[in-house]
């Protein structure tokens, strides 16, 4: 079992939800984050004072899956995340121990 | 005779319009056709009840024309008062906009108690104070706890107070802003009760007091402020001065660079909603200062609205041009800002007057913003430019526009009445701070402030269910 994290630009969000989705994904879960990377903040104005956004605001996915899979998961993810201008973000893979599903007790590949 | 023929011109009318009203719907629609007779047959008993009355002469009808301007009169004041009360609401949604949601139930709780002690205040002292009988001209004597009024007597006295009373509640809650985010509350509450029992009508009644039973040294100067630019939003704008100075800037508002370190607003769309309700209330404020229902509303109306229109656009081009971008914080308060810059001069100017002055509003807040935030007075929703400055142009304004001409002696006492209030308002709310600051506290902790006003003053969160939250689900 493997996690793929992966930082998207906000309005990208469904078209990878529904590519996800098609290739077997069956869940998936998502949070509103604010960050950096290459892309930095940009200038803002508040009653004429200029201010610095550093944190912009993302979305994160996580989606844990069969190993088998992963290859698949992210290429479905850079295929309809990109924009192909700076700041689409990061897609990370991580090992996964155990995995359980609370309402039956099933563990493992049973339970993602 | 007159009667006669009225009603039966009258009933003749009625019956043309249930003819029309038939013959529109003649294509067989029955129902339509026994409400048009059912209203002919209902006209019949009026018509015959006038008949009925004694004979008409001039002076029955001069008693009966002026009865309906009285009853205008009181309609359209209340009606007014009304809008003006709406106000409030809009104050509230400015405030609660500007500044964090952190505290925002202190924002609504300051903004509710200014209505709710300052009516009660107002009622007990404020009014007789303002409008009183007044010798000398400097303070009302008579009226307090509304003693003017008695059941079975003239009600005028209730029409006028209630007009009164929100216009003494505008100026008190102007302050609220200015001293948002981190004002003890009980502190909060007294300045409120004396702003509206002493503080606002001492000098109302210089002004306005002739009004009513009283008579001001300043009004008979000839000090020309229609809808109180200086009366009421001066006097809100320069307590609110005193009070940010007394109290100081937010943590975090100025860096030890002396940078400015914006503190965002947590609800712009709040804030701008707010504006559209003053904006609205303002339609009471300027026309319904007339107190009467008369011709003379229409061109205040007139000039209220270009005044704003004026006032929001040239706030925009000089954020836009200053900031790069036209910002709407600034555009709010340009609206506001020619709102309040008409207010004196809605009355006693012309249309196109009035966008100038509303023009030149515009460009001052954004300006005066800026002035404020440079010498480190911290006014989170900019109450003290909108109301104290742009107050002070509109009076100015009220003399140089004059559509009756102007002189020297016209300007030169709307600038005795515009260095009057300032003198008498900053000195005695600055001194009431000062008092409060010793006495009970002016201003909470700095852990309170951090932490919020909301949590720490009035236990409470206004936007529990935008977090996470361990609440129990059954």
């Amino acid at each position: 079992m493997k996690k793929i994290e992966a930082i998207l630009k906000p309005f990208k969000l469904d078209e990878v939800k529904d590519a996800l989705n098609k290739i077997g994904v069956t869940g998936m879960t998502i949070s509103e984050v604010k960050g950096f990377g290459r892309q930095k903040g940009h200038k803002e104005t508040y009653r004429g004072a200029e201010y610095q956004v550093d944190f912009v605001p993302k979305i994160k996915i996580e989606v844990v899956v069969e190993a088998t899979l992963v290859s698949r998961v992210v290429s479905a993810i850079i295929e309809h995340a990109a924009t192909g201008k700076i700041g689409d973000g990061k897609i990370f893979v991580l090992p996964i121990e155990e995995a359980v599903r609370i309402r039956t007790g099933e563990t493992g590949n049973e339970a993602i | 005779m007159n009667c006669h023929k009225q009603s039966a011109e009258l009933c003749n009318r009625k019956s043309t319009v249930g003819v029309n009203t038939k013959m529109s719907f003649s294509g067989g629609n029955e129902y339509m056709k026994t409400i048009a007779y059912l209203f002919i047959f209902m006209m019949l008993p009026i018509s015959g009840l006038w008949a009925g009355d004694a004979p008409a002469t001039p002076e029955s009808n001069k008693i009966a024309i002026d009865l309906v301007q009285t009853h205008a009169d009181y309609v359209w004041t209340l009606i007014a008062a009304a809008l003006v009360f709406f106000m409030q609401a809009g104050f509230a949604m400015v405030e609660a906009g500007f500044t964090r949601a952190k505290n925002a139930i202190n924002i609504m709780m300051k903004n509710l108690m200014d209505f709710s002690m300052g009516s009660i205040a107002y009622w007990a002292i404020g009014f007789g104070l303002m409008f009183g009988v007044s010798k000398t001209g400097w303070i009302g004597t008579s009226g307090f706890f509304l003693s003017d009024f008695t059941p079975g007597g003239d009600p005028w006295v209730l029409a006028f107070w209630m007009f009164q009373v929100v216009f003494a509640a505008t100026a008190a809650t102007i302050v609220s802003g200015a001293m948002a985010e981190r004002t003890k509350f009980s502190a909060y509450l007294i300045y409120s009760v004396l702003v509206s029992a002493l503080i606002y009508p001492i000098f109302g009644g210089w002004a306005w007091g002739s009004l009513f039973h009283g008579g001001g040294w300043l009004e008979k100067l000839g000090f020309i402020d229609f809808a109180g630019s200086t009366v009421v939003h001066s006097v809100g704008g320069w307590a609110a001065l005193a009070g940010a100075i007394v109290l100081g800037p937010r943590i975090g508002k100025y860096g030890k660079d002396g940078r400015v370190k914006p503190i965002l607003g947590h609800n712009m769309p709040l804030a701008a909603l707010g504006v559209f309700i003053l904006w609205l209330g303002w339609f009471g404020f300027n026309p319904g200062s007339t107190t009467a229902a008369n011709k003379d509303i229409a061109m205040i109306f007139v000039n209220t609205n270009l005044a704003a229109a004026a006032g929001c656009i040239l706030a925009m081009i000089t954020s836009w041009i200053k900031f790069g971008k036209p910002e709407l914080g600034m555009s709010l308060n340009g609206a506001l800002a020619g709102l309040v810059a008409i207010t004196s001069p809605c009355a006693s100017v012309s249309p196109t007057s009035a966008i100038i002055i509303g023009a030149i509003a515009g460009i001052l807040v954004v300006l005066s913003v800026l002035f404020f935030d440079k010498i480190r007075i911290d006014d989170p929703v900019g109450a003290i430019s909108v109301h104290g400055v742009n107050g002070a142009w509109g009076t100015l304004a009220a003399g140089i526009f004059n559509m009756g001409g102007t002189s020297a002696k016209i300007i030169g006492v709307q600038v005795l009445g515009i260095g009057t209030c300032f003198i008498w308002t900053f000195f005695t709310a600055f001194i009431l701070f000062k008092i409060l600051d010793a006495t009970c506290g002016l201003r909470v902790t700095p852990e309170e402030e951090i932490e919020g006003l909301d949590v720490k003053e009035h236990g409470g969160d206004a936007y529990p269910d935008f977090e996470v939250s361990s609440y129990a689900q059954n």
